[in-house]
């Protein structure tokens, strides 16, 4: 059935009248009676047909619309959103599932943020052109976004109105500047030029459990009843380097003898000092982002002085007087990133609370703090984490808190803020278990039965926590049955803490892992994470007492509860086997660093206070190695006085005693270290020649590049050419049913073996892992059948299901380059290619490229010119900050120059895959495929996360019977398909790069999307390259005809991403330039006919980056990969 | 019962000149700043003045005090303890009275009959209870005063009801505890120097001082916390000003507002608008924003 135009307005007109008030799913939103309230979604909409969905669409429409209450919204919305994603797209007819071009105002608006602009243009065009799948998409997506926008405007909202905070945001000018410096700061010391120094000591937090990420500041809202969490402040110490745990975070404030803000940050080795307010604003300039954050959200610069433009010594001469400055230092004990004990929000919290100290903000000035106290540095510490633009939960700043607190949601009084737009307030309630419920003797107990470790996994825990917001609105059966058993494993894990019984702590923690976390987000534990689980129970059986999972995600943070007797040793062997494991893996999953393992303890004092007075005030040792250096390249007149002071003390101390080790650290930081660039220069040298690294086409790509000839903007076809969508008749719709005939001759080509498969798996999938650089073919992506499978065993699996069937196993070539090559060798041969029975060859690159410093004008291109999403307001700002930062650094480094600042391997790149098939003829695959096969005539090539491309017969049928050289496999396009598609470019279908479109809104009228997946006449082929089965071992005719070819194939510029790892899993983030030739682009070429099938979603879609995971789950697409493997 | 007694308060020490400074009142007469707050009190119908000192100032402060000398009686704080420590040297003074609370820093303006002590001892008389002048203040004063947390009394105007007390407090403590309904965002109840006080005063200063650490310095917020917890204890807002001649300018802003109050009102308003218009800044003195 298709609605048209007419239908979908009176459907509009109908629920625009009152009548929307009685939509059912209007009233599950609205009622306060939990049964019908916690009713899901799929269920309610189960069995509607589309004009049904649509009635309800337009009453939630309208809903949230109108609802002032932020849970009635942001439900309406979510629902809105899942079924435009999930229920509409499957009632769909043929039509409607094929056709619906998403306007290109809306896809702008989407970009820009302006959800509601969005939505109300898409609802215009399905109103005037009927519903669609195209449209839907985008309609999800708008929902979806605007659902999250409002809860971050609402978090924003409430942090800004809490009471203490808001000042902050009118206080616009110095001279209003109602804060002071405690006077017991200002006094100096009577001989020196010192000043007190202020420290705090900060504890980071470990979380028993937190019910199903019930932290999640809306959950905790919407939800309080069900937002729990019981969590510990714990001190860490590295086993086998620190003699004991002590507090991980440290930080320090003094008032120094310059008019100067100076940040530093000792574990990142970075320093500032600032002299105008705008600065302190600018979060991306240095590392000290965090620092900003604090000084901001502690309100010794506050919020509303953003954009003052003035000095900021009339501010310091307010807070400590005339001459005077501030110095706050922070220090991280050596805990990396990914540890999910939340370090980032407690230094925030410790460094918050430092400042309010000084300041007078809360009641003392050293020592611990009171209840209320805490309470206000967590609501700044919130704030904080905002203008930084980082995100964490509301448990996160429980290591400002002492010792094992059970944190609650609190249902909102009329006094807060949040009374009548949510249920629960923003912040929680905190009560700490005394040693009367959780005796000394249980934390004795729990610190000799777990084992803390740092897996060395460096994973985002964002996409994870938004996928648990989405199902917790839509209330999936499952999801939320698993939620209600994740709170009643708190109460269990409470229970056994108060009764001292740790081994039952355990049991509850490893359950809670394996049930309700992965029932509400499967993707929470990976491979790496599930062996290490299981070698534990091999190793340590009854003695294992459970797995407990940190924070949000598993492969960083975990723990492992062991019964004491054997911790001991558990703790040796864990070490040992983390590290052993991690290299199992490291090929396949992203890892920031080595496995750590942790001894802690419980912390029972919370964040704590010293005063220093001015006569023995110093600063850690690692502070003066980061500063003297600076120090000493001054001329002494031009240092201050306390500055001079320090060395001389330091001098003193030296003299006084000669064999203290700690001046090692001074005498290191002055004297440099060898440069080990010349080494790694070498190996970048060797892997160049060993990859086929083309010196002279990179000279004169760089050449082309500097002078102009090349780049984004030259990527681009000319302005004049014509872009029109494809007619029906250029394309072979096979959604329905295909031909018998058809299927027959295909099933006859398997059988006789005249079919192979290609897998395109050379790529490292950067969007995959957000530049890590793994094998993205061998990512254990997803469990299939109970086991995590990588996407190359599901490619073997489905050619072992067709085989199976036709019993012909046919050959499978796998193409690799320089990064995946020797890992998929290793780990197919070690996995006997995944039993498959056919041959299974591997092609290894010819070709490489070395990466360059990107050209400023290809980065203002990309980041001014191209539409890109709009972030918000203050990520926006932080975007804005780095992108100038990265031209600076551009300019610095030198535009257009070879990349050679990063592991060696990074400063490589893939030269695209149209390279693919020349390799496979360069390196002699082809031939030995036809030498071994020569019946061999087509071949299937398809992308390594196209996941339901198989040798399906009936294309094959449909394919041997056009006796087309080519036949792609195009799909209808919906939102997230960007970057290309199947136009008819001045009159010719083609398939054409999203980089060469005219326009931008050009690819808007195209109708379908390129999944890749190509049906290939070899002989044809060949043919094409000038060859012939014959010429395959002539070698020179080879080079020669691929050479031809390769330069009547547009080049394109194109700038990545790539990461640059350093410190203890730290890592930058670069944009550098590189060129790549497309397959596609072989559609233009005259001489080859070409076939374009259009396919369903199912099989043409690309797994791209992990955050579609879930929806790829969802919305049916994994279940139809499922289907067509055999994982016997 | 109506209030016959006052406490000044002149012993900080680096105060203790600012009560001897001389200006000219609203009748052209010159009078030292302790005479001008001796007026207000007395005024009032205040009988007896105690006023507390450093050691050693008092015969220069009998001088200052002219037709009032007769009424005061002195009392030196050595080893002073703070302004807490000050107020409890007048336990004695006061014995089992209320009393009217002044700072010496402090010149008062009003245009009410009354006067301005008038109308704080009026409304104490009238309600019975302790009272203190406060003054609406924008946030970014905080650091200069104590501050109330109150709440309205319903349909009295400018008459509100302290509920806790805090002494020069950050913008974080008042937003959390200070707030009251009615006042102009960011606007806060600052002390105004002027209070009517029961005698139990002394004794929760007593108490406090039993408290603290020896050597450490008395404040009076505390003790008026303690109170607003004990017994019932108003703020009001009164007609007229309060000029703190403690600050920069503050002698000369309390000199210009008793002038353009007084009979000189023309003449003064004069020379002000003549120098305002032959002024000129000097290169040097060139606000850094003007340049």
């Amino acid at each position: 059935m298709k609605l048209d135009a007419n239908q979908t307005n009176s459907i509009t007109d109908k629920t625009n009248s009152k009548h929307w008030r009685s939509n059912r799913l209007v009233n599950v939103i609205e009622t306060s009676d939990d049964a019908l309230r916690n009713q899901s979604l799929d269920k309610l909409v189960q069995g509607l047909k589309v004009e049904e969905l649509l009635v309800d669409c337009a009453a939630l429409d309208q809903l949230w619309r109108t609802a002032d209450n932020l849970y009635t919204q942001v439900r309406a919305l979510f629902f809105l959103s899942a079924i435009h994603r999930y229920h509409l797209p499957k009632k769909f007819n043929r039509t409607q599932s094929t056709t619906g071009k998403i306007p290109f105002d809306s896809y702008r608006q989407l970009l820009e943020r302006r959800f509601i602009e969005a939505i109300d243009s898409l609802l215009h065009a399905q109103s005037q052109n009927g519903p669609s799948d195209g449209i839907s998409s985008a309609l999800a997506q708008a929902y979806h976004e605007l659902g999250f926008q409002r809860l971050a405007d609402q978090v924003r909202k409430s942090v800004r109105t809490v009471r203490g905070n808001q000042w902050m945001f009118r206080t616009g000018h110095p001279d209003d500047h109602p804060l002071r410096f405690r006077p017991e700061l200002i006094a100096r010391d009577q001989v020196s030029p010192s000043f007190p120094i202020l420290s705090e000591t900060t504890a980071v937090r470990m979380d028993f459990s937190h019910s199903g990420w019930s932290d999640i500041f809306f959950l905790g809202m919407d939800f309080p009843a069900g937002a729990k969490v019981i969590n510990a402040s714990i001190n860490l110490g590295v086993v086998d380097r620190d003699e004991q745990p002590r507090p991980p975070i440290e930080c320090y404030l003094r008032v120094i003898d310059r008019p100067v803000l100076r940040l530093v940050s000792v574990d990142l080795k970075s320093t500032a000092e600032i002299q105008a307010i705008s600065e302190v604003f600018d979060f991306a300039a240095d590392y000290l982002g965090l620092l900003k954050a604090a000084v901001i959200a502690s309100g010794i610069v506050p919020a509303g002085m953003d954009g003052c433009g003035e000095p900021i010594q009339p501010l310091l001469e307010r807070l400590v007087g005339p001459g005077l400055g501030i110095e706050i230092v922070s220090k991280v004990n050596d805990i990396p990133k990914g540890s999910r004990l939340a370090v980032s929000t407690n230094l925030l919290g410790s460094l918050i609370s430092l400042c309010m100290r000084a300041t007078g903000q809360v009641s003392a000035l050293a020592g611990k703090l009171t209840e209320p106290d805490r309470r206000i540095i967590a609501a700044r510490a919130i704030l904080g984490e905002w203008i930084g633009g980082s995100g964490g939960g509301w448990q996160d700043s429980g290591g400002v808190w002492p010792g094992i607190k059970l944190i609650e949601g609190a249902e909102a009084t009329e006094s807060d803020p949040e009374w009548e737009i949510s249920r629960g307030r923003l912040l929680p309630r905190h009560s700490i278990f005394g040693l009367d419920e959780i005796s000394q003797e249980t934390r004795k107990k729990l610190q000799e039965s777990l084992v803390l470790v740092h897996g060395g996994m460096a994973q985002n825990v964002g996409p994870i926590l938004e996928m648990v917001t989405e199902k917790y609105l839509l209330r999936s059966a499952e999801e939320w049955q698993a939620r209600i058993e994740a709170i009643e494993l708190l109460e269990e894990i409470k229970t056994a803490l108060l009764a001292g019984d740790i081994r039952a702590v355990g049991k509850a923690t490893h359950r809670n892992f394996h049930g309700p976390l992965q029932k509400i987000i499967p993707w929470c534990t990976n491979l790496f994470t599930n062996t290490l689980i299981k070698k534990c129970q091999t190793t340590f059986g009854e003695q294992f007492w459970g797995f407990w999972m940190l924070g949000g995600m598993a492969g960083g943070g975990m723990g492992f509860i062991f019964d004491p007797a054997v911790k001991k040793e558990a703790q040796k062997w864990l070490k040992d086997t983390l590290q052993s494991t991690k290299k199992e893996f490291e090929s396949r999953l992203p890892f920031a660093m080595e496995p750590v393992v942790y001894d802690f303890e419980i912390n029972d004092q919370g964040t704590f206070g010293t005063l220093t007075p001015a006569a023995n005030a110093q600063m850690p040792y690692e502070y003066y190695a980061l500063l003297v250096p600076e120090w000493l390249k001054l001329e002494p007149r031009d240092l201050s006085a306390l500055s001079r002071f320090e060395m001389e003390t330091l001098g003193a101390e030296y003299r006084a005693k000669a064999d203290a080790s700690k001046f090692r650290i001074l005498v290191e930081s002055i004297l440099p270290e060898r440069d080990s660039e010349s080494e790694a220069s070498e190996s970048l040298a060797d892997l160049l020649n060993r990859y086929g690294f083309d010196r002279e086409q990179h000279e004169q790509i760089r050449a082309d590049l500097k002078s102009g000839r090349y780049g984004l903007a030259q990527n681009r076809l000319p302005i004049n050419t014509s872009i029109e969508d494809v007619s029906p008749t250029d394309v072979l719709d096979t959604c329905n049913a295909i031909n018998q005939t058809h299927v027959d001759l295909g099933s006859d080509a398997i059988r006789n073996g005249r079919v192979a498969v290609v897998t395109l798996a050379a790529g490292v999938g950067s969007r995959w892992t957000e530049g890590a650089g793994v094998v993205k073919g061998l990512y254990p992506f997803h469990q299939f059948a109970g086991k995590h499978r990588s996407f190359l065993e599901v490619h073997l699996a489905k050619s072992k299901k067709i085989g199976r069937e036709y019993d012909r196993h046919f050959p499978h070539v796998i193409t690799t380059g320089y990064l995946t090559d020797q890992p998929i060798q290793q780990h197919l041969t070690k996995f006997s290619n995944y039993h498959y029975p056919g041959d299974v060859l591997i092609s290894p690159g010819q070709y490489v490229g070395l990466r360059t410093i990107p050209m400023m004008r290809d980065l203002q291109f990309q980041w001014e010119e191209m539409p890109q999403q709009m972030l918000d307001e203050q990520q926006e700002k932080m975007r804005a900050s780095q992108r100038s930062s990265l031209i600076a650094w551009a300019r610095q480094t030198g535009e257009g120059l070879d990349y050679r600042d990063n592991s060696p391997l990074q400063c490589l790149h893939p030269v695209g895959h149209w390279y693919e098939i020349p390799n496979l003829i360069r390196n002699g695959t082809l031939k030995r495929l036809l030498d071994d096969h020569p019946q061999l005539e087509t071949l299937l090539l398809h992308n390594v996360d196209t996941l339901g491309a198989n040798v399906d017969p009936g294309l094959l049928g449909v394919h041997l019977e056009s006796k087309n050289c080519l036949s792609f496999e195009v799909i209808a396009r919906r939102l997230e398909d960007r970057g290309g598609g199947l136009a008819r470019v001045n009159g010719q279908p083609r398939l054409l790069e999203g980089l060469s479109m005219p326009r931008e809104e050009d690819e808007f009228k195209l109708s379908f999307y390129n999944s890749m997946t190509t049906w290939i006449d070899l002989d044809r082929l060949l043919h094409v390259f000038g060859l012939n089965r014959d010429d395959l071992d002539n070698t020179v005719k080879v080079d020669a005809s691929i050479r031809q070819l390769s330069s009547r194939m547009p080049t394109y510029i194109t700038i990545k991403d790539v990461k640059k790892r350093w410190g203890h899993g730290q890592e930058d983030i670069f944009p550098v330039s590189q060129f790549e030739k497309l397959w596609s682009d072989m559609s233009g070429l005259p001489e080859i006919t070409a076939n374009y099938f259009v396919v369903p979603l199912a099989r043409g879609q690309q797994l791209k980056q992990q955050a579609q995971l879930d929806a790829w789950l969802r919305d049916g697409t994994a279940e139809y990969v499922n289907a067509i493997c055999d994982w016997d | 019962m109506s209030i016959l007694k006052a406490v000044i308060t002149a012993a900080a020490p680096d105060q203790k000149q600012l009560p001897l400074q001389s200006l000219v009142d609203q009748q052209g007469k010159t009078k030292t700043a302790l005479q001008l707050i001796a007026d207000e009190a007395v005024a009032a119908g205040v009988e007896e003045i105690a006023v507390i000192i450093c050691p050693g100032e008092q015969e220069n402060y009998l001088k200052a005090a002219g037709e009032h000398a007769s009424r005061l009686t002195f009392i030196a704080q050595d080893n002073p303890r703070g302004y807490g420590d000050a107020l409890l040297r007048a336990q004695r003074f006061v014995g089992d009275d209320r009393f009217l609370h002044l700072v010496s820093d402090h010149v008062y303006l009003s245009q009410h009959p009354r006067g301005y002590a008038g109308q704080l001892i009026d409304i104490a008389n009238a309600e019975n209870c302790a009272v203190s002048t406060v003054q609406p203040t924008r946030e970014n004063l905080l650091p200069f005063f104590g501050t109330v947390g109150a709440t309205r009394i319903a349909n009295r105007k400018k008459l509100y009801e302290i509920k806790c007390v805090m002494e020069k407090p950050t913008p974080t403590q008042a937003e959390q505890y200070l707030i009251v309904a009615g006042l102009r965002a960011s606007h806060y109840l600052c002390l105004s120097g002027m209070h009517i006080l029961p005698p139990t005063i002394m004794t929760l200063l007593e108490k406090e001082m039993q408290t603290a650490k020896p050597d450490s310095n008395l404040a009076l917020s505390p003790a008026l916390e303690e109170l607003a917890k004990s017994e019932r204890y108003l703020a009001t807002e009164v007609d007229g000003g309060r000029y703190n001649i403690g600050v920069q300018y503050g002698l000369l802003k309390a000199q210009v507002a008793l002038a353009l109050s007084g009979k000189d009102r023309d003449e003064i308003l004069t020379e002000l608008l003549n120098l305002v218009a032959e002024s000129k800044p000097t290169a040097r003195h060139t606000p850094s924003s003007g340049a």
